[in-house]
């Protein structure tokens, strides 16, 4: 890096007095337009923490252009207000991330108790736990797991190793495409209208659900699984082929293995897609409040819809009711979250190192 | 290509050794290629099964359908909140998504890129259920000043005439909260291929003594431009088809109307399936199922488009 000096000469040459802003100029700024802010918005009686950030960032990012625009000219004037707006965005999309991780904590909070985890709400009047909807959730989930994981890494294994550029590649391609961007509520109705045309319209199975949730989640397998098995090198097959190992067993003994921290990961990230999916299964298992283990037989709960029903048709204390749903809302988002934090840590952890 | 080369030595090298192992290899590839084909005949079975449980509400008599309209009047305001709320969301996110993608390529320090993207990807990996509740309890109540605002201020554009809604349970703020559930995904897209922009164009532009902003707007813009569009059409389709957010907050009346701020708002396909699914029967089903059908070629469409333009600029 050239000194500062050396660099506004270059950019303004005209201006023999062309300056540079202090390093702090910037902080500066955002200190200052806080202070200003807060200061107009104390005077004017009209104090809010959302009206604070938005005058601040306004008065910011004129404060900023002016001072650069006196001092380094039109450019680098401009430059500094793109710089400014562009972090305002990016602070302004985070926003609903925080706003919402802060109120499923603290509404969450109050609802999760030993009785919301291990109760039901059976024979409970406008009580009970959710206990029901976790054992629900776990079946759903591993049922789904059960149909995608096998489909998803088989499919993921023709398209690296067998396909080629042969025609059913490239359709597979596409439709994995395809299949990515169906709605997840075309994709409960879709379960629905198959066992309803063989089993009856007022059908509702844990297993249906798993259907509808499978359709979301095997092109996500495929996806990620397809992206780690591609960068599995090709001289360690070369290597496993020159010893006269079958193909097969190449890709089952070499390729896979090398491969697995990555198609590990892959299929956590799947489940935490899938785990708080609400509307397929609202239309495929039904609303049922004692527990059921068995994806077979019988309607089904589980965590997303138990929260939406709580919320939806919340019983004689309202708000218990919402207490719940916010508890059920906090327990998916620590699903989730968990999910998410150790996929990555497993990759970080296992993953093999390719030279 | 090098997999190819590999693929035909491990083909001659398995039928050069024997019989046996080959029954191993003839079974494992025929597993991997009924995987592939399970996958096209879930497909098509998603279109197929649909199109048959939607038959008996085309054929039937429109008296008979809920609410007594035809298939196409029923459908029709639906498809238009559906478009309406989806269109609000691709107006907000593109651009917040679009600065969300340079910082994390261009302006972030490099030490904290990584914790950032990951940052952003949680956006897309909390439930909708959640950006419901959220939504309803949280983000309504606080718009709520906003929408009077915009009522008393812009009052005179048809989009904000009002009445503002005294609980938030707009399309404007259905619109928002489809527009931060989309927007890890168009910046996911465009991010992408910010990142791939050249090198050297980049380096040639600041060389030039370009600034920073005018070393974006000449190479990383330019080169990302398609990216931008197709991001934005994958987002188009997310928030076409997302039902549980837009089910819980949106006060539902059916009327056609681009008034964003009122209590009545048209409802979306996906909200008005999940709605009504619970506790309807016989015809009504067959009707929403025909409307999920319409929401089915919807996204599809979208989504194509999308493809489409990043198959033609992979080319490139």
């Amino acid at each position: 890096m050239q000194a500062p000096a050396e660099k506004a000469a270059r950019l303004e040459p005209a201006t023999l007095g062309g300056g540079m802003l202090p390093d702090w100029a910037p902080y500066g700024v955002i200190a200052g337009s806080m202070l200003f802010a807060a200061a107009l918005l104390a005077a004017t009686g009209a104090f809010s923490v959302a009206l604070l950030l938005v005058v601040s960032t306004v008065v910011s990012c004129l404060t900023i252009y002016a001072w650069s625009r006196a001092v380094e000219g039109r450019r680098r004037a401009l430059d500094r207000l793109v710089t400014f707006a562009i972090i305002a965005a990016f602070a302004l999309a985070l926003t609903p991330l925080l706003s919402l991780l802060f109120e499923v904590v603290k509404r969450g909070l109050p609802g999760l108790s030993w009785e919301f985890l291990t109760g039901t709400p059976r024979g409970v009047v406008g009580g009970g736990g959710a206990a029901h909807a976790i054992v629900g959730t776990v079946v759903i989930t591993a049922v789904t797991a059960a149909i995608s994981v096998p489909i998803g890494i088989m499919a993921a294994i023709y398209l690296t190793e067998y396909g080629g550029k042969g025609r059913l590649r490239r359709a597979l391609t596409f439709f994995v495409d395809v299949m990515t961007g169906i709605p997840s509520i075309v994709a409960g109705l879709f379960a629905f209208a198959l066992f309803a045309i063989f089993l009856g319209p007022g059908i509702r199975l844990g297993l249906m659900g798993a259907v509808a949730l499978s359709v979301l989640m095997i092109p996500i397998v495929i996806r990620s699984s397809e992206e780690v098995l591609k960068i599995v090198p090709n001289h360690l097959r070369e290597a496993s082929y020159a010893l006269g190992t079958p193909k097969w067993r190449t890709i089952v003994k070499v390729v896979l293995p090398t491969a697995f921290a990555g198609l590990v990961t892959g299929v956590m990230i799947a489940i935490a897609r899938i785990v708080g999916e609400t509307a397929p299964l609202l239309v495929t298992t039904g609303i049922v409040d004692s527990i059921n283990t068995n994806p077979f037989e019988g309607r089904m709960q589980n965590l997303a819809v138990y929260a939406y029903s709580e919320y939806r048709t919340p019983g004689v204390m309202k708000q218990a009711s919402y207490d719940r749903a916010w508890a059920a809302a906090l327990t998916l988002i620590a699903i989730v979250m968990i999910l998410n934090v150790v996929a990555r840590l497993i990759y970080r952890r296992y993953k093999t190192e390719i030279r | 290509m090098h997999a190819d080369t590999t693929t035909n030595a491990g083909q001659i090298l398995a039928a050069a050794s024997g019989g046996k192992r080959r029954w191993g290899d003839r079974i494992f590839s025929n597993l991997a290629v009924a995987a592939g084909v399970t996958i096209l005949a879930l497909l098509a079975g998603v279109a197929l099964f649909l199109l048959i449980e939607s038959l008996p509400a085309v054929s039937a008599d429109s008296a008979r359908l809920p609410e007594g309209k035809s298939l196409v009047d029923y459908i029709a305001p639906l498809a238009f909140g559906t478009v309406l709320a989806a269109t609000i969301a691709v107006l907000i996110a593109v651009p917040l998504a679009v600065a969300v993608a340079l910082f994390i390529s261009h302006i972030a320090p490099r030490r904290i890129v990584l914790a950032l993207g990951f940052l952003v990807d949680l956006l897309a990996a909390i439930p909708s259920i959640v950006y419901g509740l959220w939504g309803i309890f949280v983000l309504g109540p606080a718009a709520v000043p906003m929408l009077e605002w915009l009522e008393k201020k812009l009052g005179f554009i048809p989009f904000f005439e009002g009445p503002a809604s005294s609980t938030g349970r707009t399309m404007l703020v259905a619109g928002l909260v489809l527009a931060v559930m989309i927007l890890p995904i168009v910046s996911a897209v465009a991010r992408e291929v910010f990142t791939q922009t050249p090198r050297k164009l980049q380096e040639g532009a600041l060389a030039l003594g370009a600034t920073r902003w005018e070393m974006i707007r000449m190479t990383v813009l330019p080169f990302g431009k398609s990216s931008i569009i197709s991001g934005a059409m994958l987002g188009l389709g997310r928030a076409l088809g997302e039902t549980m957010a837009v089910t819980i907050i949106l006060s539902v009346s059916g009327i056609v109307t681009f008034n964003l701020i009122s209590q009545a708002n048209p409802s979306t396909i996906a909200a008005n399936i999940a709605l009504d699914f619970p506790e309807s029967s016989g015809l009504a089903i067959n009707t929403l199922i025909a409307s999920g059908l319409v929401l089915f070629a919807i996204t599809l469409v979208t989504n194509l488009g999308a493809r489409a333009i990043i198959a033609r600029q992979n080319i490139q």
